[in-house]
């Protein structure tokens, strides 16, 4: 089939950038998106012309590094999948689709559709983890943890860090992303005895990066590509509310 | 050259913890002298990178992606294998020990593999104070599961994205010592060449994938944890960066590279379905617990699946193998799936599948049952071949999946080079000629978090403290300057064929002609077509873009060099080794039935190589390290 792209080039952070249009006529329905667009680089070299740069690595909807806005929805159309795991068979013969980056202050460009998010690692950085030493764990078996709680841990722990939740908000809030790590730890007793340390530190380190506030708007729930609840938005404020509060 | 594993003596199981005991130990306050550079950020990487930094190191920590989270290690479904006998269903450390060497049909090293099972039960101790959300019981209590080549429950898992868990705890130990300021963290960063000073490992050469930069960095330990080089077939399950690169370069310094031709192939992937295919998807081991693997008895039999009646259909997995049947190891199913196929039996449209049906299972336990067990598995199937697989059987197709070769390492996970270390994937110490399903994400976190902290102590000790030659020094100079040679070369040549129209065709020798089945033959002639390839790679490739900005097609082009050079060397590695062991299978080596023969008189060897060159031909020199059996008996594998 025919599809019309319409991409975002911008040669790195400090110069504007701008739409580039390509007309493929060589998709097929089984390919993947990025397939799609690994087509489109074959055919632009050989008519030597500058390829498209975007991020990713694993290919099957894990690895969280791919992150493009596709017609203006992260991940594209498909509910619940990582744009890698979108396959040209959601399109139609004729089709445009046009292909940014994620826009958020805090996520400055590189090249063309390829951000830096190194933010996530420094929210991370100040204090999403249990701080335990290689070799003082105690045995595993001695921290019984109820199923549901467990189970509940997992879902937020799922969170794939691609950052679809900060290019779907209208204010680019990183919340999701932050809450989901702080869920993922309270959910288990291990993560309990910095609870309130932890959630000023990443909330506040949110902030020092230049992501926005969260207003309910629930676009990065729906955008998400392993169905974060936006219930770890709640918790994270009201354990922020607390720990400011005692 | 003579190789030293630098095993310890003694019984086996004392051998770990009396060595532990005899290692000589830094003082904390010299801990701090020491800079170590680890590369890559995967679970051996990112485990060995926290634990040391918490033990009082100076690390340096590199990764090719934008965060050390998404090392490849995220990818792993399946589980991790620890012996804590929590079903109370007769498991062991030596049990866990004994499949693992069988399932390695002895390739592998007694100690190190007994080491490997004593060590697996921390890991899960370890995992779990970091808050590692595995699966449990109603009671609280943590869930087991089996896997393949063993009979007992000792899987741990959490869900089907068990090395995703994995990885985040050991990525936040992690960035918890990047926080303390005892780790430095450059992720965008690729290793293209070690640096060695008076025979020692002293540094490395990166390049920054953003900018572009050339830079030396200068330590007193290196640590190798990138991965295996499945990507070499172009087409594998591996993530799309992963590479051989730094593994190759480190090679190319001195390196022996062990078992290079030992690379397994999974049985139940999706199939390829064309040209523009950029990776294999893996469907879990698990399905072949309900689903049965048949073709048609006829060739070109293009009827529906469904309309194809009993007595048309081969289950050749049951009748070849009543008693296994359908969970015969990996390497046996890939290797059947293979044989049906070349003989014409294939499906789909390219005729390289074969179907997994569950029409019996449902028919049998109910379509609910079903979906409960492999829902998540039928929707990725159904998303990514675009058939609904409760309506008409899966078409699936063996991919290469995991690399058991890798760096030559001793006991101390320490390769030939003093002070250049190898862990997880890139080191071929633990999985022999065959890795065991749940194998891979224990070996890689009992290198990082137990292993290689301890034994590095004992390298460094014999390092004088605060030994500093600066990166001015020739070795960082010239090394340097090659690297920068390399990459202005590949843009220079200005050809007509892209890097990934190269990549595709070396992959597709190598599939064809060292894949599941390999025979004298094809070998010769795959060396052959390998080096007229690589040298048209040399003459014809185009490069575009620059090299002072982010280019990912220059880093494919510097990696798909390197592919070129590891895949000479595996046919010569598969060429000299006439015996049929584990994923490794000679068709001049196999029964009337098909079925491997091993060779343990000629062939019960570590083949280490040793490179000399190249020009036109890959020089290399073969070393061999005997495998010693002092603790168990060799037996052939059979599952009939």
């Amino acid at each position: 089939m025919t599809i019309h792209l319409k991409y975002w080039k911008q040669d790195g952070p400090d110069v504007p950038g701008h739409f580039e249009e390509y007309t493929l006529n060589t998709v097929n329905e089984h390919m993947s998106f990025l397939e799609m667009l690994d087509v489109l680089n074959e055919e632009l070299q050989l008519e030597g012309k500058d390829p498209v740069e975007f991020d990713y690595d694993c290919r099957e909807g894990i690895c969280g590094s791919c992150n493009l806005v596709i017609n203006g929805q992260a991940h594209g159309p498909k509910a619940k999948v990582a744009c890698c795991q979108l396959h040209m068979r959601n399109y139609k013969n004729g089709d445009k689709i046009t292909i940014e980056p994620p826009r958020a202050a805090a996520f400055p460009i590189i090249k063309d559709l390829v951000v830096n998010r190194g933010a996530f690692d420094r929210i991370i950085e100040a204090g999403g983890y249990v701080s335990v030493k290689t070799g003082s764990a105690q045995e595993a078996n001695a921290i019984p943890i109820e199923k549901e709680k467990s189970d509940a841990a997992f879902d937020y722990a799922t969170c794939i860090g691609c950052g679809a939740c900060v290019a779907a908000c209208p204010n680019a809030s990183a919340s999701l992303f932050t809450g989901a790590k702080l869920a993922h730890l309270n959910h288990v007793p291990q993560g309990e005895v910095e609870r309130s340390n932890r959630v000023v530190a990443m909330v506040d380190q949110m902030k020092e990066e230049g992501f926005g506030d969260c207003s309910n708007f629930a676009e990065c729930e729906a955008v998400c590509p392993v169905g974060i609840s936006i219930s770890a938005i709640a918790e994270m404020r009201r354990d922020y509310m607390k720990a400011m509060f005692s | 050259m003579k190789l030293d594993s630098k095993i310890p003596e003694g019984p086996l199981e004392q051998k770990w913890s009396k060595y532990k005991k005899d290692m000589k130990l830094v003082a904390p306050n010299n801990k701090r002298k020491y800079e170590v550079i680890v590369v890559g950020t995967g679970l051996a990487g990112g485990a060995a990178a926290a634990s040391m930094a918490e033990l009082g190191y100076n690390v340096k920590s590199f990764c090719i992606q934008d965060s050390a989270r998404r090392a490849h290690s995220i990818a792993a479904q399946g589980g991790i294998n620890a012996a804590k006998n929590y079903p109370n269903d007769g498991d062991s450390i030596w049990g866990l020990f004994y499949d693992t060497i069988k399932g390695g049909d002895y390739r592998s090293r007694e100690a190190n593999v007994y080491r490997l099972a004593e060590v697996a039960n921390e890991i899960i101790d370890q995992a779990v104070a970091q808050g590692v959300p595995f699966a449990r019981e109603y009671s609280g209590l943590l869930a087991n599961r089996s896997f393949g080549g063993a009979q007992v429950s000792r899987t741990f898992y959490a869900r089907g994205q068990t090395g995703q868990q994995l990885l985040l705890g050991a990525y936040q130990a992690m960035m918890r010592q990047v926080h303390a300021g005892k780790i430095e963290y450059l992720p965008r960063h690729e290793m293209l060449d070690v640096v060695i000073i008076g025979g020692q490992a002293r540094g490395i050469i990166t390049r920054n994938l953003v900018t572009g930069e050339i830079k030396s960095w200068e330590a007193d330990a290196v640590v190798l944890a990138t991965g295996g080089y499945g990507n070499v077939f172009y087409l594998s399950t591996n993530a799309k960066n992963s590479n051989v690169t730094a593994a190759w370069r480190a090679h190319k310094k001195g390196a022996l590279f062990a078992n290079p031709c030992y690379v397994q192939v999974h049985p139940t992937c999706i199939p390829v379905s064309g040209d523009y295919q950029s990776k294999l998807t893996l469907m879990s081991e698990s399905l072949r617990n309900d689903g049965r693997v048949w073709v048609p008895k006829k060739k070109g039999d293009d009827r529906h699946p469904n309309d194809i009646p009993e007595e048309d259909r081969f289950y050749y997995l049951e009748e070849k193998y009543p008693s296994f049947g359908n969970l015969v190891p990996r390497d046996v199913a890939s290797r059947n799936a293979k044989i049906v196929c070349d003989e014409g039996l294939g499906v789909g449209e390219t005729g390289l599948a074969v179907y997994l049906d569950f029409r019996d299972a449902i028919k049998r336990d109910g379509r609910e049952t079903v979906e409960a067990k492999y829902g998540n598995l039928f929707d990725m199937y159904e998303n990514i071949a675009g058939e609904n697989p409760y309506e008409r059987p899966m078409r699936i197709y063996p991919a290469v999946h995991y690399t058991m070769g890798g760096l030559w390492v001793d006991y101390n996970l320490m390769t030939n080079i003093p002070g250049l270390f190898a862990t997880g994937e890139a080191n071929f110490s633990d999985h022999g000629a065959n890795r065991l399903g749940a194998s891979a994400l224990m070996q890689g976190l009992s290198d990082g978090y137990f292993v290689l902290p301890a034994t590095i102590g004992n390298y460094l000790a014999d390092v004088k403290p605060g030994t500093r030659h600066g990166t001015d020094h020739t070795a960082f100079v010239e090394a340097e300057k090659a690297a920068q040679e390399n990459i202005d070369k590949l843009l220079s040549i200005n050809g007509k064929r892209t890097i990934v129209d190269f990549h595709r065709t070396l992959g597709k020798i190598v599939w064809d002609k060292i894949g599941i089945a390999r025979n004298k033959e094809d070998l010769e002639s795959a060396i052959k077509e390998i080096q007229e390839l690589r040298e048209e790679f040399w003459a014809n490739v185009y490069v575009p873009g620059e090299k002072n900005n982010y280019n990912k097609y220059l880093e494919f082009a510097s990696r798909v060099a390197d592919f070129f050079e590891l895949a000479e060397l595996m046919a010569k590695d598969a060429l000299d080794r006439e015996e049929s062991c584990g994923c490794h299978l000679r068709e001049e080596y196999q029964s009337e039935e098909g079925e491997a023969i091993r060779n343990d008189e000629d062939f019960s060897y570590v083949a280490a190589w040793e490179y000399k060159g190249i020009n036109g031909e890959l020089k290399e020199e073969l070393h061999k390290e005997n495998l010693e059996f002092e603790f168990v008996e060799l037996k052939q594998r059979s599952y009939k």
